[in-house]
């Protein structure tokens, strides 16, 4: 079992009642234990068990203008009191930097909503085993798939977030996830691809079958792909790279990046940055949202904020710290956003494939490849040709290349949002970008 | 070394009869501990950031039955703590019926010194370098619009504990200095990033005003890329400078030689072994025994001593990293390549230093025997698709090359190839092998583990260049 908000905000109560004697102004601390227990099967049979107990502390001191931290997974007092002592005295030693302090105290959250984001439900390894079977069997049910990799794992966690303000709050939160990674192999190729889902609820989560089909469905799809040309072309983005472009720009947004000068949206508050139809959220009180939260992780409450509207950037993602940097206050985002997600477009999926006679459509990237300080994008990728609408042949080895500040504004969504993860898109179309293969 | 059991109700005692109950029919397996201290000291935006100080423990208990590996991780080193893990582990490996492979081979060699690196340099003596390093780069470039600096220092002990009894330990420094720069100029900014770091004190490092070689790479680089034009897009010849460039080998080749991908058969190298893979000018070896750099260990994760494992010898394949599941199951022996991030993870075959060796042609000759292509001399991050054998890196320093002469300087872009063919590909191989300056992290399943590469200059004859210039 987890371990309850009593023995969490105990020992968070211990540790600021300690910084406190040993000299700091203020304090702020987060006790968390995270348990989970994972099956994993490969080619139908079980492979891996795991279960993990983790306990963590996180420990900020004050000395007036003065801040240092500490981290621990050894949570026996002997421990927490030789730590302390030593936070102190990196304190007293740390230079003063004039924006380190508390958040506002009008501004921590009142209560913890009743978010839904706890299930008490329990599967047992033996039933995560039976899930796995249905799901193995469905996954190599077609002869190309010559490898398959499942796993379910359950995750149960709580914490306490406390600070010398008296600030003093937590909750439980709970997580279900299976994924599926296939290889198919044909004479000429051989192709991996995957499939998950990961919900609060057990009961939420994909069906087995339905989850093996899809994985299976993914690889073999890709067999026997061609490499092309090079050329400025149209690209349609899966969902599944789509809400990465998006976090991309989240955290170009973040006001770490902002205050530091180092990225390419610093300046741009209440300028048209995307194109006109685009409306992206955060929203934070989704109903059983994995990104889902009553506070951010200095306790600072957080309403949804319409990141940008009809094309126009109106917020960043702001914590205490930047946000006096900036003369703003924090919205709430320290630790950055919780559920994000564009809204969809005006038209369908089969219309956005419909757009053009030829385009490409990407269903995986690999690279590091989003520089946020030039907004230069060029990642390798693999997708598929369509031509007027249809499916043509699978492509790999080449690159995807452009930049975000171009991107943004040629971006066409379709309207086939939804919610399965903490950061959501619909599929996305960017016109012009440059494709480099043969 | 820390004495895990000290402050316990867990005797040493106790623990060994719960490891060698837990394992008696099983294949393999131990337990695990991990006491760990690190510091991190960040000076960003003409301020010292962060400060901070992070101590870790814990146990990972691991139990493996012909092909099943049960794992159970706490941070409570306890009775009742490490029965609960036992009984976990028991309820998943139920019919299990091996016999325990008590061989394990022995060194007395260590490839680093046991200290503490964090305590051998005062908190304030860190805090006035970083301060110098900006102090120092904001004077030299009036173009420099943010300047970072970080002090990353690490001591982690470890002790596994087999079944029988055998105890196996080892204590681990590593640390890393980076500085990153940004430069504005005419509304245009580029950042440039350099680092050194490895498995000794800061001071070898450090000493005289060595940081000043780093501020100044980091500089040189931003200001290269203030100069740089669009990368051209397409297939074309590419030559890497020498160093860290080799983490194209590590992506393209490394990972698709350990040993899980191996035996699972979802490498696309699984079925080339005593096969040519590449020209006969290429040597790679992986080699966790060199003094003091940060992927060199004295032991592995599960207790085995590093070794240098020759991969490919004069272009054929030869080997494959081994950790001891995989070698069990593949009727091979451990090559000490059984790695872990920490004790929450299990362990998995990885790279050490991963290098390629010296050929005899010059950098030179590899220049002028370009008409178009591009010059590549740093890179960011790569990655790989060990199924389809495709890979990436990004250049963070590149040049093109025009009839034999490097040009002007181009934008970062990505660089993807295929690694099963790449090294066939490779038509030079340098006579200028350089390691990298100690500065590589490899992700795997999660798990981050520090690594190293070398390489001398090659030139590969074909590869597709993602830039956006037609």
């Amino acid at each position: 079992m987890v371990k309850d908000q009593e023995y969490l905000k105990k020992k968070a109560s211990y540790c600021l009642d300690l910084s406190k004697k040993l000299g700091a102004s203020d304090t702020s601390v987060i006790v968390n234990n995270s348990i989970s227990e994972t099956v994993n099967f490969r080619n139908k049979k079980l492979d891996e068990s795991n279960r993990s107990d983790d306990l963590g502390i996180y420990i900020t001191t004050y000395i007036g203008k003065k801040k240092s931290s500490i981290s621990s997974s050894n949570l026996l007092n002997d421990n927490l009191n030789i730590l302390i002592k030593k936070c102190i005295e990196t304190t007293k030693n740390t230079p003063e930097d004039e924006f380190n302090s508390l958040p506002d105290k009008d501004l921590l959250a009142e209560e913890v909503k009743d978010l839904n984001l706890y299930d008490e439900s329990h599967i047992e390894n033996n039933d995560k085993i039976e899930y796995l079977k249905r799901l193995e069997n469905s996954a190599s049910d077609d002869k190309k798939i010559v490898n398959t990799e499942s796993s379910f794992t359950e995750n149960k966690s709580n914490f306490i977030l406390a600070n010398s303000d008296g600030f003093c709050d937590g909750y439980k939160s709970s997580s279900f996830n299976a994924s599926s990674i296939t290889v198919a192999k044909d004479e000429k190729s051989m192709e991996r691809d995957y499939e998950y889902t990961s919900k609060c609820h057990l009961k939420d989560i994909k069906d087995a079958e339905n989850l093996g089909k899809i994985a299976a469905d993914h690889s073999i799809r890709k067999l026997n792909p061609k490499k092309i040309g090079s050329e400025k072309i149209n690209i349609i983005f899966d969902k599944r790279i789509a809400k990465g472009i998006l976090n991309t720009f989240a955290s170009a947004i973040s006001s770490s990046v902002i205050t530091r000068g180092t990225s390419f949206l610093k300046d741009k508050i209440n300028q048209k940055i995307f194109s006109d139809s685009i409306n992206i959220f955060d929203k934070p009180d989704i109903m059983k949202g994995l990104g889902s939260r009553s506070f951010d992780a200095e306790g600072v409450k957080n309403e949804t904020l319409k990141l940008v509207e009809q094309g126009i950037l109106k917020h960043y993602l702001i914590d205490t710290y930047n946000g006096k940097k900036l003369n703003l206050k924090s919205n709430g985002r320290c630790g950055g956003a919780s559920n994000l997600y564009i809204d969809n477009g005006k038209i369908s999926y089969k219309d956005l494939l419909n757009s053009n006679s030829k385009s490409l459509y990407i269903t995986e990237t690999i690279g590091h490849g989003s520089n946020i300080v030039t907004g230069d994008y060029s990642v390798g990728a693999t997708g598929f040709l369509i031509e007027n609408g249809e499916f043509k042949y699978p492509i790999n080895e080449i690159t995807v290349a452009g930049n975000f500040k171009e991107m943004f504004q040629n971006i066409t969504l379709a309207n086939d949002l939804e919610f399965n993860y903490s950061t959501n898109s619909p599929t996305m179309m960017i016109e012009g970008m440059i494709v480099a293969g043969k | 070394m820390s004495n895990f059991f000290e402050k316990s109700d867990l005797s040493r005692n106790n623990a060994e009869n719960i490891i060698s109950d837990t394992l008696k029919k099983c294949d393999d397996g131990e337990l695990y501990l991990e006491n760990s201290i690190s510091e991190n000291i960040l000076l960003d935006d003409n301020k010292i950031k962060n400060s901070s100080y992070s101590s870790d423990l814990g146990f990972g208990f691991r139990a493996i039955s012909n092909e099943i590996v049960a794992y159970s991780h706490s941070n409570e080193i306890s009775k009742n703590s490490l029965k609960q893990s036992s009984e976990n582990l028991k309820s998943t490996l139920k019919s299990a019926k091996g016999t325990y492979n008590h061989s394990i081979s022995k060194s007395n060699k260590k490839y680093y010194e046991n200290i503490n690196p964090i305590e051998q340099k005062t908190l304030s003596s860190k805090i006035e370098i970083l301060n110098k390093v900006n102090e120092y780069l904001r004077s030299k470039d009036n173009n420099i619009k943010q300047v970072t600096a970080n002090f990353n220092g690490e001591q982690k002990s470890i002790e596994i504990i087999r079944s029988g009894g055998e105890t196996l330990s080892d204590v681990r420094p590593l640390i890393r200095f980076n500085v990153s720069v940004m430069l504005e100029k005419n509304g245009r900014k580029e950042s440039g990033v350099y680092g050194i770091g490895g498995r000794q004190s800061y001071d070898s490092y450090l000493k005289e005003d060595n940081w000043k070689n780093v501020c100044d790479e980091a500089l040189r680089i931003a200001s290269v890329n203030l100069e740089s034009k669009p990368a051209p897009a397409g297939e074309m010849k590419v030559v890497l400078g020498p160093g860290w460039p080799a983490i194209l080998i590590h992506e393209a080749i490394g990972h698709g030689l350990e040993g899980d991908f191996n035996r699972k058969k979802t490498s696309a190298f699984h079925d080339l072994m005593g096969q040519k893979v590449a020209s006969e000018d290429v040597t790679i070896v992986d080699d966790g025994t060199i003094d003091n750099r940060r992927g060199s260990l004295t032991i592995d994760d599960e207790g085995t001593p590093t070794e240098k494992t020759v991969l490919i010898e004069n272009g054929i394949l030869k080997n494959f990293m081994q950790d001891r599941l995989n070698a069990r199951l593949m009727n091979t022996r451990s090559t000490g390549s059984g790695r872990r991030e920490n004790y929450r993870h299990i362990v998995l075959p990885r790279m050490r230093n991963t290098m390629m060796l010296n050929g005899k042609q010059t950098q030179d000759e590899m220049i002028k025997s370009v008409d178009k292509g591009i010059f590549a001399v740093s890179f960011g991050g790569g990655q790989v698709d060990i199924t389809s054998g495709k890979f990436v890196f990004n250049c963070t320093e590149a040049y093109e090359i025009v009839n034999g002469k490097i040009g002007s300087p181009i934008k970062g872009a990505t660089l993807i190839g295929d690694g099963p063919s790449i090294l066939k590909e490779v038509s030079m191989v340098g006579n200028d092998m350089m390691l990298d300056p100690g500065i590589g992290t490899c992700g795997k399943a999660g798990q981050g583990v520090p690594v190293g590469v070398a390489q001398p200059s090659i030139l590969i004859n074909r590869m597709t260049v993602g830039g956006t210039k037609l």
